[in-house]
């Protein structure tokens, strides 16, 4: 299963509506990733982490979700001061450590914490369907929004004929060793999984045509207006302003 | 003796699975009418499946002529109408439920039938509290269980207010309960269908009569005599005491 753990939860970043964290989201990261200047970038990091806290969500579990972005991070911090030309901040033995390296390194540590943050906020609050239904009012293609959906309905699917598959591989002594055998039998099970997710596709479709399907998908869902939609419009234009004025002042 | 014509007529239908031995339907004929209530329990691969998507227009036979409503179908577009007038319930109800919400999924027959969004919601909402699914509108479908599954199924080929229902394994798979529960609502239906099972205690509370598919054909089943419509086995019709 996808698990949802921010989903669902009651606080005000919860109750806001999704179309606006979406686009909010979206802004504010695409700022931050194009940001150069260190004030903008702490700006970016405790914006991001007050959403966090405004979202009142576990924070263990958000470190946990953190910890991919961070082993990434580890690597980059162990190659990208030892590679990157340019003056040397400090030797340790042979390896030099270059001061652009570190601030490169500290620039994409700061972005990248920050990005994820604010999509932990701002996205994941809200329920895989929500951000279905809010894409397809956002006026993303119709299309696109029913791919997203229909893989999240059917990915669990096909991951529960896989698990079937393994089982009945296992149960007949299969353990996988480095030999031709494993090799085939992995090939099988991949290729099986192929042909059941077409003919699951198959059934479906015919299920649809069944219930009249013209080629038309319809989203029911309604976002109803209120008033914090519009103050949280309010606070994150001005976040959004503010990192722009950091960012920019810089070249004025 | 049916004094009005059959409502789903076939005759001389046959169909081969490509790369198969034998046709799975050879020259098969039926007649359904309206108010029939069918049963229909034939081994593994007989053809009961093929039999509804070929009513359905989802499978185009090799040869013979379909007549519903009084109408030959052979096209695509005969079969428009066809799938609008009657409702197939499939037997794995994942193939079924594709849309995220339950609402959305039992509103999706009426909106393709041209009703507006409201009606559709309506429509949707009046049909799972028909089945004792209130509540449910909002569930995630591929969060729910086997037997809710199955109800939402149903209620979304209900939702499009057909006037056969084709019902493939509807009880495969469901707890007594749950079975039990599908039986009172079939019941209190007041509409025709056939119902594909292998459970001959399901099908006697339901069908009024039990056909099977023998060598690709449909043939009433005489070994099983339904009686008093409470149970069913092959020994019903010889003379037998009940504990």
């Amino acid at each position: 299963m996808i698990d949802e753990p921010f989903a669902h939860g009651n606080s005000v970043i919860h109750r806001i509506d999704p179309r606006f964290k979406i686009v909010f989201a979206c802004a504010l990261s695409i700022a931050t990733a194009v940001s150069y200047r260190f004030p903008t970038l702490f700006f970016a990091l405790g914006l991001a982490l007050l959403l966090v806290v405004a979202s009142r969500l576990h924070m263990g579990t958000v470190l946990k979700k953190l910890l991919v972005v961070f082993s990434f991070l580890v690597l980059l911090w162990l190659v990208l001061p030892l590679t990157f030309e340019g003056e040397v901040f400090t030797r340790i033995g042979p390896l030099k450590i270059t001061r652009p390296g570190l601030i490169l390194s500290a620039q994409i540590t700061l972005k990248s914490v920050s990005i994820v943050m604010m999509f932990i906020a701002l996205v994941t609050t809200a329920g895989f369907v929500t951000i279905g239904h809010a894409m397809d009012r956002l006026g993303i293609p119709g299309k696109i929004v029913h791919l997203l959906l229909m893989s999240y309905r059917y990915i669990f699917v096909i991951e529960q004929e896989y698990q079937r598959l393994s089982r009945a591989v296992k149960i007949r002594g299969f353990v996988p060793g480095t030999n031709l055998h494993t090799y085939r039998t992995y090939a099988y099970l991949v290729g099986m999984i192929f042909v059941r997710a077409a003919e699951r596709a198959d059934q479906v479709y015919r299920a649809m045509r069944c219930r009249g399907f013209n080629g038309r998908f319809y989203c029911l869902a309604d976002f109803p207006a209120h008033y914090r939609n519009w103050i949280f419009t309010g606070l994150m234009t001005t976040s959004f302003a503010v990192l722009l004025l950091l960012e920019l002042t810089a070249f004025a | 003796m049916n004094t009005h014509p059959p409502i789903i007529c076939l005759s001389d239908i046959s169909y081969c699975y490509p790369g198969a031995a034998a046709p799975v339907l050879d020259r098969l004929e039926f007649d359904f009418f309206a108010g029939n209530h069918t049963g229909l329990v034939a081994p593994n691969g007989s053809g009961k499946t093929t039999l509804f998507h070929i009513i359905m227009g989802l499978l185009k036979p090799d040869s013979g002529r379909i007549e519903i409503f009084g109408k030959t179908v052979s096209e695509e577009k005969d079969f428009l109408e066809v799938r609008h007038r009657i409702g197939l319930l499939f037997q794995d109800a994942d193939d079924q439920l594709f849309s995220p919400t339950v609402l959305e999924d039992v509103a999706f027959g009426p909106l393709n039938l041209g009703k507006s969004k409201q009606e559709a919601v309506d429509i949707s909402r009046r049909m799972l509290a028909s089945l004792g699914l209130e509540g449910f509108e909002d569930r995630i479908t591929l969060q729910l269980s086997g037997g809710e599954k199955r109800l939402v199924s149903l209620a979304a080929v209900l939702a499009m207010e057909p006037e056969v229902l084709l019902l493939d394994e509807p009880s495969a798979g469901l707890d007594e309960k749950t079975k039990e529960h599908l039986i009172e609502i079939l019941r209190n239906l007041d509409i025709s269908y056939i119902i594909v099972s292998h459970e001959i205690d399901f099908l006697a509370d339901l069908a009024d009569s039990v056909y099977t598919l023998q060598n690709g054909k449909i043939v009433l089943d005489t070994e099983l005599h339904l009686h008093e419509h409470v149970h069913a086995h092959t020994y019903g019709r010889q003379p037998h005491k009940h504990d």
